[in-house]
């Protein structure tokens, strides 16, 4: 069904520092439980960004859950540079941004720095790590004194303190503005460039376009595509074309690069790569063809595409 | 906003190593800092009991010869130090644990934590070390004004057998604010606390001498932990009520496996929680 991408070059692979094998994770038992991830697989390498993209709700901070160890799996397998992940000697080697972190109030940006560094066998300087979160002149502020994206960058920080090898992200950049996420975003990048590997959540399609080098999309706790960001990109459908048309719907789904097409009494709808080859069909068939829109759908629309798409091909 | 600096891996990573004995200070030296800066708990719990026992116990049954009873026993001030002192210390303990227990599960930052490379019982034993120095300022703030205004007079070893004691009680109500901890919310915490703290403390004696409550509190009082520890305290002033020390000290063990054995199920039970 899926398969993973892999560099050709087979002798420089470079390392995996963590993995979900067929993982599984089910809260609660009996009638009221629930199938948060199911037979995941996942694999970050070093010097690579990873971004899991998904819907709310679709799994993903229950697969980082299980890759960190704060979530045993109830079936299937999670490792960590080998181990299991909820070994110290693996975690010292990772950086962890969880999503909704209350940080004690009453604690200084520096105690809390130097708190993290100090479990880190070789932590990166101070200096650094208020530098590269953007917290200079905040070292003396106490925690709950600090604006919501400042407290943001603080957890930031603490997920750099160790400096290690692995980063893990849940969902960086939400409640962030536009600036901050730009600004984000190149920090990450440099992160993954030193030879880091980094892993991010994000329900942000562009978001993942613009960092990740591999994305994996899941949408109720499986894997539903997976690919550079140009494959996932080619197999979403960009553009909704809505019009009042005789063409049927047998005709319309054979046009280039429509992905869905429905239709409801006069109205014809097309969730397609782009709109202008559908525009140009259209056209050409119908010449009375009225009241055509071209909108752009909803990520969640397009994971709807995707999973549609993959039960057809079973 | 971020700032895109070039991070580059330290050169010299892998050489040195993470000091363990380093970190247990550190966490227990934030734990106290953070606790000492929240005004509400550093007033409830280190105010009260030193101001209950300049109301109670010197107020009262002060004056000059309050260190020494009228019949030769042991007077009011050093009574009350002692059992002012275990209310202090059951304070300090229960809601030093229980409230920032109950806090940081439900904030996430334990979620943090557990990610983190630091040795999982490092948090616990800086909440240990958190609840033990706050007891002992208590303490020394209760032997100060027991041995100048209350005129408590005793040889050196019964001061230190008492503080003792006191520091040790500290550890079954540590327990008992860590299984509190994982069975409260954090918004009803310091509320449920309070609803057995308090009367918890009435009904062991700790306020007014026991013997002097009615006599169906007086049955009741054994059933609870706090009494216990009172008598173990008054037990070094010569003022226990009788019946065995060692039996007290058995009940508050058995007491404090219970705590850690409800504490351990709430510890595993989050591991199995929704994390969205």
């Amino acid at each position: 069904m899926q398969q993973t991408r892999r560099p050709v070059s087979p002798g420089h692979e470079p390392a995996v520092l963590a993995e979900l094998l067929g993982a599984s994770k089910q809260f609660g038992h009996g009638l009221a439980a629930v199938q948060a991830v199911q037979g995941l697989d996942l694999e970050v390498r070093s010097g690579e960004l990873l971004a899991v993209l998904g819907p709310n709700g679709a799994g993903k901070s229950t697969a980082i859950g299980m890759l960190t160890g704060l979530a045993a799996p109830t079936s299937g397998r999670a490792r960590l540079f080998g181990c299991d992940p909820r070994d110290v000697r693996a975690r010292r080697r990772m950086g962890v941004m969880l999503q909704a972190s209350g940080v004690p109030e009453t604690l200084r940006v520096r105690e809390l720095l130097t708190e993290f560094r100090g479990y880190y066998p070789a932590p990166l300087p101070m200096a650094q790590v208020v530098r590269a979160a953007g917290l200079d002149g905040l070292e003396s502020r106490m925690f709950g004194e600090l604006s919501g994206g400042q407290q943001r960058r603080v957890l930031f920080g603490i997920a750099l303190a160790g400096d290690p090898e692995l980063l893990v992200f849940d969902e960086p950049t939400t409640g962030l503005d536009v600036e901050a996420r730009r600004g984000l975003w190149a920090t990450l990048r440099d992160l993954a460039r030193s030879g880091r590997g980094v892993v991010l959540t994000t329900h942000y399609l562009e978001e993942a376009d613009a960092l990740a080098d591999r994305i994996v999309v899941i949408d109720r706790g499986i894997v539903i595509a997976q690919g550079r960001p140009a494959e996932i990109k080619a197999r979403v459908p960009g553009r909704r074309v809505r019009a009042q048309t005789s063409v049927s719907l047998v005709v319309a789904s054979q046009w280039p690069g429509v992905v869905r097409a429905s239709r409801e009494g006069p109205w014809l709808e097309l969730l397609a790569g782009s709109a202008e080859p559908i525009l140009r069909a259209l056209l050409d068939l119908d010449p009375l063809v009225s009241e055509v829109t071209v909108t752009e759908p909803s990520l969640e629309e397009a994971f709807l595409a995707l999973t549609s798409d993959m039960e057809a091909a079973r | 906003m971020i700032t895109p600096t070039a991070i580059r891996r330290t050169a010299d990573a892998g050489t040195q190593r993470s000091n363990p004995a380093k970190i247990y200070v550190t966490e227990a030296r934030h734990e106290f800092l953070k606790l000492i800066r929240i005004p509400i708990f550093a007033v409830s719990t280190i105010a009260l009991p030193v101001m209950f026992y300049v109301l109670f116990g010197l107020a009262f049954g002060g004056g000059e010869d309050g260190g020494v009873g009228e019949d030769g026993g042991v007077g009011v001030t050093t009574y009350m130090m002692a059992t002012y002192g275990t209310f202090g210390v059951i304070g300090a303990a229960l809601f030093g644990f229980g409230v920032s227990v109950a806090l940081e599960r439900g904030q996430g930052w334990m979620r943090l934590k557990r990610v983190s490379p630091m040795p999982p019982q490092a948090y616990f034993v800086a909440k240990v070390v958190m609840a033990v120095t706050v007891s002992a300022m208590i303490i020394g703030a209760l032997f100060i004004l027991g041995a100048t205004l209350g005129g408590v007079r005793m040889p050196a070893a019964q001061w230190i057998s008492l503080g003792l004691v006191l520091l040790l009680g500290a550890l079954p109500f540590a327990a008992m604010g860590l299984a509190f901890g994982y069975l409260v919310g954090p918004n009803s915490a310091p509320a449920m606390l309070n609803l057995f703290y308090l009367p918890m403390a009435f009904a062991s004696g700790l306020w007014i001498p026991i013997h002097q409550l009615p006599a169906f509190v007086q049955g009741i009082a054994p059933a609870l932990p706090p009494y216990h520890f009172a008598q173990l305290a008054l037990g070094t002033v010569g003022a226990a009520e009788g019946g065995s020390q060692a039996l007290h000290a058995v009940v508050l063990l058995t007491f404090t496996a219970l705590f850690l054995a409800v504490a351990a199920w709430g510890f595993r039970r989050d591991e199995g929680r929704t994390y969205g």
